[in-house]
Formats: C-alpha cells, sequence, structure tokens
C-alpha cells in the first residue's frame, strides 16, 4: 500500500490523511471487476485462474460479472475473429470509465498463427490493451502476474485530473488513449489499408487495368 | 430393410429415380455418386427422401474447379437412417450463374450448410429465405475457399471501419440532439 497508510499514525490516532487520487487508486486496483470474454481455447485458463486453485480473489478480482455494465477490466481471452470484433468493441463501449484491458494469449495480441481473413490480427487494432500476455495459452499465473502489472499502472494515474483538466489532457499526460481513444477515427482509406495480396491491388501494382 | 445383409442402394436409387434425369457417375471411392441437372435437382432430393429413404442429409458443401467451366460443384451427401447407406449427389453449375434449388423444405437443418456454402463459395441457393453469410460479416465482398481467393486472405479490417465510423456517427448525432 505504500505511502497510502502511515500505519504508525493511523494506529496511534485512528485516522490518517492522503491524497484523494491515491485513496481513489488504492480502491480502484483493489476491487477489479474481470469481464471474461472467453473467445477459446484461453479461455479454460482464464476459467481455471478465477477458480480456488489459483484464485484471483487473492488480488480483490473475483467478481467476475458477465455483463459489461458491471465491469471494468476486459479480459480478452482467445481467438478474435472479425466476425465477432464488432460484439468485442460493442462490450467494451458498454463497460462503464475507468476501464482497462488485458489481452491474454497470443491470439488476442497479435493474431497469433492465424494469420488467416478470419481472425483480427490484435485486439489493438479495435481497443486500446493495457496489458499483452505473451503464451499459447498462457498459464493462469501469467495472467495473474498481467493483472498486477495493470495494479501497478493503475497506482500511477490521476483519476481527478480527468475531471479538473478534461479528458484530453488527462489522455496526454498520462500517454494513455482510453479515454477518447478512436483508433480509426479521421483515418481515409489509403491503398496501404489493402492487403498486399488483393487481387485487386496487384493489378494496380503491376499496371494492369 | 438390409442390416446384416449388402443393401441394394442401387436398385433403390434407380426406383426411386425413376422420373427424374440422373447419370450415374463413376465414384471417387466405393459411395454410390449420382449427377443431376440443377433444373432436376429438387425432384431427386425429394424422391430420394421420400421414396428411397434417405431421410437425412449429412453435407451440403462445394468444389470450385477453377478455371474449368462450369465451375462449381455443388455436393450432397445424403444418409439413410433405415438402409444404413449413403448416397452422394453433385450438380455443376457455371460461375455466371451459380445457383441451386435449396432443399430446406426436406430438410429444414440444411439451412446452415446452405449458409455456409453461400458464405465459403458464392454458390446462391434459390428459395431460401435467409441466404446470408454464417462465418464471414455481412457485407464482406470475397467468398473466401474459392480457389481465385488470395492465399493469405483479404482482412476485413474496412468493413469494420466503416462499421465503426457509422456507429460514432450515430453517437454524434445522438449527442447532438
Ligand atoms: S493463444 Fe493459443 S490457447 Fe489462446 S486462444 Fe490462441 S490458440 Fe488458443
Amino acid at each position: 500500500m505504500g505511502s497510502l497508510v502511515p500505519a504508525d499514525v493511523a494506529a496511534e490516532s485512528g485516522f490518517f490523511a492522503t491524497r484523494t487520487e491515491a485513496l481513489i487508486n488504492w480502491g480502484r486496483k483493489n476491487s477489479l471487476w474481470p469481464m471474461p470474454l472467453g473467445l477459446s481455447c484461453c479461455g479454460i485458463e482464464l476459467m481455471a485462474m478465477i477458480g480456488p486453485k489459483f484464485d484471483i480473489s487473492r488480488f480483490g478480482a473475483e467478481a467476475a460479472r458477465f455483463s459489461p455494465r458491471q465491469c471494468d477490466l476486459l479480459i480478452v481471452a482467445g481467438t478474435l475473429t472479425w466476425k465477432m470484433a464488432q460484439a468485442c468493441r460493442t462490450i467494451y463501449d458498454q463497460m462503464p470509465d475507468p476501464k482497462w484491458v488485458i489481452a491474454m494469449g497470443v491470439c488476442s495480441s497479435t493474431g497469433g498463427m492465424y494469420d488467416s481473413y478470419a481472425v483480427v490480427q490484435g485486439v489493438d487494432s479495435i481497443l486500446p490493451v493495457d496489458v499483452y500476455v505473451p503464451g499459447c495459452p498462457p498459464r493462469p499465473d501469467a495472467v495473474i502476474d498481467a493483472m498486477l502489472k495493470l495494479q501497478k499502472r493503475i497506482e500511477r494515474e490521476h483519476p481527478l485530473r480527468r475531471i479538473t483538466r478534461g479528458p484530453q489532457a488527462h489522455a496526454q499526460e498520462t500517454g494513455s488513449g482510453r479515454l477518447d481513444h478512436q483508433p480509426n477515427a479521421g483515418h481515409e482509406l489509403t491503398h496501404l489499408d489493402r492487403h498486399p495480396h488483393d487481387p485487386q491491388h496487384m493489378r494496380e501494382e503491376a499496371g494492369v487495368r | 430393410m438390409s442390416f446384416g445383409g449388402v443393401p441394394d442402394t442401387g436398385g433403390r436409387i434407380t426406383a426411386a429415380l425413376e422420373r427424374v434425369e440422373h447419370e450415374w457417375f463413376v465414384p471417387r471411392d466405393t459411395m454410390p455418386e449420382l449427377r443431376i441437372e440443377p433444373r432436376n435437382l429438387h425432384a431427386a432430393l425429394a424422391a430420394l427422401r421420400d421414396e428411397a429413404q434417405f431421410e437425412t442429409v449429412t453435407f451440403i458443401t462445394c468444389i470450385d474447379h477453377h478455371p474449368e467451366e462450369p465451375r462449381y460443384e455443388v455436393i450432397w451427401q445424403l444418409n439413410s437412417v433405415t438402409h444404413a447407406d449413403r448416397v452422394r449427389i453433385t450438380a455443376r453449375v457455371s460461375s455466371e450463374n451459380a445457383s441451386v434449388p435449396t432443399c430446406i423444405d426436406l430438410w429444414p437443418g440444411a439451412a446452415f450448410s446452405e449458409r455456409e456454402c453461400y458464405d465459403m463459395f458464392g454458390v446462391r441457393f434459390d428459395g431460401h429465405e435467409g441466404l446470408k453469410r454464417l462465418l464471414m460479416p455481412d457485407g464482406y465482398g470475397h467468398h473466401p475457399l474459392r480457389k481465385d481467393f488470395p492465399h493469405q486472405g483479404i482482412q476485413p479490417d474496412r468493413l469494420y471501419r466503416e462499421w465503426d465510423r457509422e456507429r460514432r456517427r450515430e453517437w454524434e448525432t445522438e449527442e447532438a440532439r
């Protein structure tokens, strides 16, 4: 808990003084509510992580809800297909702020071995991701490690600046694009957006009409 | 019933298809195989179900013979529970008019197979009301199992971006209201 509770002061006087932000962050990081989005095999490891053997309730994150409106930590566990991408983005948008995302496994981090027309090549092309977990599948302890890293990150956030200086400034200061993340906003399509093996693209490159 | 004996599949099928034009095909394996013109297909499938007791359709699939014409070969594999045998029906359709009649009025469970076949090969099933994509997002302009589809695939990210932009526009107008 670091500087949050000076133990001797608290013990003697029965109260302590701290920064509001530290208190908010302390509360947030120790009560993450994960939204388990188990899309394929990684979902099994995710279940193991929630279960009693690995037990994420030791870190205050055991309340896995299956409604995005009650969650603040999206764990994308598995292969995200483009058909599912719209649903995944909708789930993310339905989660109330503040919210964080863990990309669990190589599939959701980079597309993994599925270099395929059907699979999103990394969920970061549709969502802002906070922590990536490598592995196929990662062991539950690796995901718990990711959660601890995320807790460290939450500790450094400045929740009040969002209110006092506006979301844009906050996003710039913390380096997080989370609040106004619009991956493709204002992005007009160029020839680079085309897949290099798109037949139309190949014809144009070769100068064939 | 022919459990224990050699089922007379050929005789049963020939009897059922008395009034339907059909052609026995040199089988690729031990399964009897029929080639039927697309216009006769529905009558043939109905006769096979009702008269030859092929109660279930195991799968419907397609082969792309690109660049040959007629390009697509649609395949129905039927299974008879009563007689414990199978038959394979094939129909060749050209790329200009890649369509065959639907059989969901005979086997309602064929609907998903037909949708998958349409999604992957672009073969239309006439009379199938809800013939839309099954595995790829709606609006994806390609059919991935066609032979001229690039090996590395075409990512539907443009489609996603359009959807995303459309959605944001809706939000903005909502906020402005
Ligand atoms: S990373 Fe491996 S285990 Fe996880 S979803 Fe992908 S293929 Fe399955």
